[in-house]
């Protein structure tokens, strides 16, 4: 949690006190650090990386949201940018933007049941692979960035949704925290057709 | 410069009396949302023929010798401005063999040259030269083979149209009392600098084309189609935002105008009462407490009118064809088969306000691309499903028909009623009519 937060509003599922000039700075600079050159990391924190992005991967596809959100830190973000190489979010729209009140809120839409573009539902399965990982040198949490492919299957039609994941995550005492997850689609920009899957 | 012009399309048109038997009063035929025959007729004629179409935004364009490449209807078209800035659209297709000459979305060139043979053409029109001219004959006239134009572009504060009758009304009278509603939503930004550089959702939906016009104007359906988004709204309490929708929609002040030639608006503003009622409906976005607590510490008595400003602006102004001012969008209807339909969101910054006004605005934009529009889109896409039906032929556009008391002749002589009337698709419908039974494209 960030010391930024008054106590009034430490309770970020309700309140977004956090998102102010000071959270665009760092997203723009880890956003540009998830696009460096980074050195070869060792098998241990490749190995690591790998575990936890399946294992977030496995919660989304079998529809455990509510675990999934329990995986990002208060501070979050979980981000899906329209422009390509995600562009400047202070002055462009993104498919998601989403801090943990709205991530919150996306979660709890979907659970709605009420929600047609989800009726039925989505079935999503993802390969990831290409797994990198490096330590931000200024906050010490861990990068990860990977290749993505979501199949998803709805309402008779399979679609495939390539890109790649930029993860920012903060070690806590239960475990790794998803404080940033910034979804890049390689055709962010262009027709999609009903976008409510869960990257 | 002479330009190309092709005679009417091959279809034969049906004529005024074939359509009128699927445009009734009270309804409209399934086939005109199935049929492709039908589709490529409305791509001519109501995307073409004698119809005024919304383009592309001037701040889109920002500079001399700007481009950008946009749809009429099916047709690839390129708006540019010359090197005084002047406004012009073009066929994106070589005269000489059709290919497309610009393949960029937008930028800057003072002319195109075709990738294909490398005929070369002003951002006008005019054909500048081709290679190794003397392959052609005496008899070839560079001047006859520029791109085909659309013979008239005019903007209205910003909002760029075109159409290809040379003898069509202007566009703010073609708009008429349309042009009113679109100077309230122009007027919300200080100076009515409205810029639309922020990035847009292009929404595509397995669709005919007109299920988004009938559903902008339509203020019958957000208490069923949007209870997902009412739902999660009252997540933390109140409903918020259209929650007024919720609860008999036609007894409030809420009332839907119909503006002539197709336009028609839904008037949400009575549900709201004064400076910073817009901002405290919103459903929350990221970053909004601390916003909120800064613009009042740093604005005072202005405070209620900026935080306003990162809130839609509570109309829905159909334009018809293809132009939907909800929000603080621009969306602009695509159509791209008789089923398939792409509908652009184009996100708007606007001037003179501090930045992270305008940093809101996007935050607020994205709400109801997100939790919104899918459920809609997904009821256009099971409408298209129904359709499939043969023998069940029609679809209604009844409701208010009829009932006394609804319609109301304004002293402007606007005709207003209930918002859940579906007046304003009997009165598209009508345009289309209008303009389907054309005998010619001109």
């Amino acid at each position: 949690m960030s010391s930024r937060i008054p106590p009034e509003y430490a309770d970020t599922s309700s309140w977004s006190y956090h998102v102010d000039e000071q959270f665009y700075a760092e997203l723009a600079r880890q956003s540009a650090l998830l696009r460096e050159d980074w050195p070869e990391a060792g098998v241990t924190e490749i190995v690591e990386a790998q575990s936890f992005l399946a294992r977030e991967a496995r919660l989304i596809d079998v529809g455990r949201f509510n675990d999934w959100l329990e995986q990002f830190t208060d501070d979050c973000l979980y981000w899906v940018p329209v422009t390509a190489g995600a562009g400047d979010p202070t002055v462009e729209v993104s498919h998601a933007f989403d801090d943990r009140r709205r991530l919150t809120d996306r979660v709890y839409w979907l659970r709605t049941g009420l929600a047609f573009s989800q009726i039925p539902a989505s079935r999503t399965r993802r390969v990831i692979g290409n797994v990198e990982t490096t330590v931000d040198p200024v906050t010490g949490e861990r990068l990860v960035r990977s290749n993505v492919v979501v199949h998803e299957f709805r309402a008779g039609v399979t679609k495939t949704y390539p890109g790649w994941y930029g993860h920012v995550l903060r070690q806590t005492d239960d475990g790794w925290r998803i404080r940033l997850k910034q979804v890049n689609l390689l055709d962010s920009d262009q027709i999609h057709e009903n976008l409510t899957l869960v990257f | 410069m002479t330009v190309q012009r092709d005679s009417m399309a091959a279809a034969p048109a049906q004529g005024r009396t074939a359509y009128a038997a699927l445009v009734r009063e009270d309804r409209v035929h399934r086939t005109l949302y199935t049929e492709q025959r039908i589709f490529d007729e409305e791509m001519v004629k109501v995307f073409g023929g004698r119809s005024w179409v919304y383009l592309a935004h001037e701040s889109q364009l920002p500079e001399p010798n700007s481009f950008r490449s946009v749809r009429m209807g099916l047709r690839p078209v390129i708006v540019t401005r010359d090197r005084k800035g002047d406004l012009h659209a073009v066929f994106n297709r070589c005269s000489h063999r059709a290919a497309t000459l610009c393949r960029e979305e937008s930028g800057t060139a003072k002319s195109f040259q075709c990738p294909y043979h490398g005929w070369t053409f002003r951002n006008t029109g005019e054909l500048v030269g081709t290679p190794w001219p003397r392959g052609y004959g005496e008899s070839f006239d560079k001047s006859e083979h520029g791109l085909h134009k659309v013979a008239r572009v005019e903007s209205y504060r910003g909002f760029i149209f075109g159409t290809l009758n040379e003898s069509a009304p202007s566009v703010v009278d073609w708009l008429g009392p349309a042009a009113g509603w679109l100077d309230y939503w122009i007027d919300r930004a200080p100076g009515g600098e409205v810029i639309v550089r922020s990035a847009a959702h292009r929404m595509g939906y397995r669709g005919n084309w007109k299920l988004a016009y009938d559903n902008a104007g339509d203020g019958y359906h957000p208490a069923f189609s949007h209870r997902s988004l009412l739902e999660m709204a009252s997540r933390m309490g109140d409903s918020k935002d259209m929650s007024y929708f919720g609860v008999s929609p036609d007894e409030g002040a809420m009332r839907t105008y119909m503006l002539g030639n197709g336009h028609s608006v839904i008037d949400q503003r009575p549900n709201y009462d004064g400076p910073g009622s817009f901002w405290a409906n919103q459903r929350p976005q990221p970053g909004r407490e601390r916003f909120e607590e800064k613009i009042r510490a740093e604005h005072g008595a202005d405070a209620d009118r900026l935080l306003d400003l990162t809130i839609g602006s509570q109309i829905n102004l159909s334009i018809f064809p293809n132009l939907l001012v909800i929000g603080n969008q621009i969306q602009v209807i695509e159509p791209l088969g008789v089923d398939r339909t792409q509908l652009t969101w184009n996100a708007t910054t606007v001037g003179g306000v501090p930045p992270e006004v305008n940093t809101m605005r996007m935050r607020t934009q994205e709400d109801f691309p997100a939790f919104g529009e899918p459920d809609d889109q997904a009821n256009f896409e099971e409408v298209q499903r129904g359709l499939a039906a043969p023998e069940a032929e029609w679809i209604l556009m009844n409701r208010g028909l009829d009932v006394a008391g609804w319609q109301q002749v304004g002293p402007d002589g606007v005709v207003s009623s209930a918002a859940t009337d579906e007046l304003h698709m009997r009165r598209y419908y009508a345009a289309w009519l209008d303009m389907m039974s054309e005998d010619t494209a001109r």
